[in-house]
């Protein structure tokens, strides 16, 4: 079960990543939530066969990445974990969708296979970019973020708790599998006879301290609201970090940026 | 001060699976008093507690808590004035950081920043873990998440403290810190503990729960010299008032 153990671990390493104080640390959490969103909803929104195109947003982690000084090396592996399971999604491409669209010399290359690379970068823009937010921001004050963007209340302690619930889950099904593994001496054990009821004690468990972890949240006078953990102001820092970034992605969205620098080197060229 | 009066009476409260864990317990607790509970595994005591600060709410009977019983409507004040921690300080930590956990109730409060920073260090440093402020709390050891469960309750520097056994899992030099800490706290206190000689050492009253009901209320050194009242509960006499094994003399 290491593999658990080193997920739970990992994601909240980014959550501790957010303690930073960069300038991008700094700014008002409902900026970096907003660039974010536009950012996913400018990957998302190009058609299924673009791969090209979708290379420059490569830059939005990559600054942000030396901007706020995280550990790049770090990300790209939490990234890497991910895209499995973008490959699952996009692997049967090749095989429904076999119509020729691009010759790259002798190789004659399917719009399946476009369309599955185009899944795989756009998981990998889309994931990093979540994340690269979780650690500059920290979960809590992205709830807060959302709240004071509209989001009711309700939703963003919901969000809030269910993040801090994974954890519970997770760890709750650590201690359970580690005391299974000890007393099973190496062996197979009963195997999958008792698999049933470790699940279904693995949600009880997560449910009653999940309501002990809520009693003491009460017991320490919370009502639902956020206390952010820094004082936050939009000003024009965060005016220009917004504007900035999205200016950027709607050319990005709107221009195929490499193949315009494609003519432009062909045109030197000639 | 009449806030600082905890009074339960007949109080019963049934799990919903039908486990009665409180038959009717009744006693009062005033201003400044030290009052340990304590009695066998699953004799009811932290089911008791958690009805102090309106966390159970209870079948039968009633918690009052200084002016105010203890209903829906006055759950903030009492929540104020009560500090709760809680048997398992991993049900007690959950942000990122010591800071924030520590800051959390404080926070909750309304207080203004800088005295966020300031009770918070001030708590940390009475529990003798400020090193550990910026470290996230469950990579800490059982010991130190215990002191940090303690410090996320002073920080809000409540009028009642009530602790589930805050000395399991401490080392000896914490231990006897945390018995300083508290003989200092000059409010009222009540805790509930297996560490009869803390007990003997801070509280000058004691209330022995059994099997959900009150069986003895009195001053401390009373209760550990009856013997059979000790059996009965499935106790025994504190080590320092048992006889020394190395010289065989009895006190
Ligand atoms: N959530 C629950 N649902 C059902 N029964 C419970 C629940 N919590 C506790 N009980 C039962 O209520 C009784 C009293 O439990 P309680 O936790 O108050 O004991 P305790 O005196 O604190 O014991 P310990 O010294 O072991 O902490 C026990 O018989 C226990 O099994
Ligand atoms: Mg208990």
């Amino acid at each position: 079960m290491a593999t658990i153990d080193g997920t739970s671990l990992d994601f909240r390493l980014l959550d501790r990543l957010s303690e930073g104080h960069s300038a991008i640390h700094r700014l008002d959490p409902r900026a970096k939530v907003l660039a974010t969103l536009f950012f996913l909803v400018s990957v998302v929104s190009f058609g299924k066969y673009e791969v090209s195109a979708l290379f420059p947003f490569f830059l939005y982690p990559a600054a942000l990445i030396a901007l706020a000084d995280l550990p790049a090396l770090f990300l790209v592996r939490k990234t890497a974990l991910v895209l499995p399971f973008a490959a699952v999604i996009g692997i049967f491409n090749p095989l429904l969708d076999s119509r020729i669209l691009l010759h790259v010399g002798p190789l004659a290359i399917s719009g399946g296979w476009i369309s599955c690379a185009s899944i795989i970068v756009r998981a990998a823009l889309t994931v990093s970019a979540a994340f690269i937010l979780v650690s500059v921001t920290g979960f809590p004050s992205i709830c807060a973020a959302l709240e004071r963007l509209g989001m009711p209340r309700t939703f963003a302690v919901q969000l809030l708790f269910l993040y801090r619930y994974i954890f519970v889950l997770i760890e709750e099904g650590k201690r359970m599998s580690l005391a299974r593994e000890l007393r099973t001496f190496g062996g197979r054990g009963p195997g999958m006879k008792h698999f049933g009821s470790l699940v279904g004690h693995l949600l009880l468990r997560t449910w009653e301290r999940a309501e002990r972890i809520h009693r003491a949240m009460l017991a320490r006078g919370f009502t639902g609201e956020f206390h952010p953990r820094r004082p936050c102001r939009f000003g024009a820092w965060e005016t220009l970090y917004l504007l900035g970034w999205s200016a950027l992605f709607l050319l990005f969205r709107l221009e195929n940026i490499p193949r315009i620098l494609g003519t432009l080197v062909a045109g030197v060229l000639e | 001060m009449s806030h600082h009066i905890v009074e339960v009476k007949d109080l019963r409260h049934v799990y919903p699976d039908g486990t009665e864990a409180l038959r009717g317990v009744s006693f009062r607790i005033t201003h400044g008093e030290s009052v340990a509970i304590i009695g066998a595994n699953g004799a009811g005591k932290s089911t008791l507690l958690l009805h102090l600060n309106g966390c159970l709410v209870p079948t039968e009977g009633a918690v009052r808590v200084g002016d105010f019983p203890v209903t829906r409507s006055t759950l903030p004040e009492i929540r104020r004035a009560v500090g709760m921690v809680f048997q398992d300080p991993d049900d007690q930590l959950f942000l990122p950081t010591v800071r924030e956990d520590v800051a959390f109730g404080p926070l909750n409060l309304g207080l203004p920043p800088d005295e966020v920073e300031r009770r918070v260090e001030d708590a940390l440093e009475r529990v003798g873990a400020a090193h550990l402020v910026d470290r996230p709390p469950y990579h800490l050891s059982g010991g130190e998440k215990r002191r940090v469960a303690i410090a996320t309750v002073l920080s809000m520097e409540p009028s009642i403290l009530v602790l589930d056994e805050p000395t399991s899992g401490l080392d000896p030099h914490a231990r006897r810190r945390l018995m300083g800490l508290l003989g200092e706290f000059h409010h009222t206190k009540i805790f509930t503990s297996h560490d009869l000689d803390m007990v003997l050492d801070l509280c000058e009253r004691t209330i022995v729960l059994h099997e959900g009901m009150v069986k003895a209320d009195g001053p401390t050194r009373d209760i550990f010299l009856d013997d059979r009242l000790l059996a009965d509960c499935r106790l025994e006499r504190p080590l320092s008032m048992q006889g020394c094994p190395i010289c065989g003399t009895k006190k």
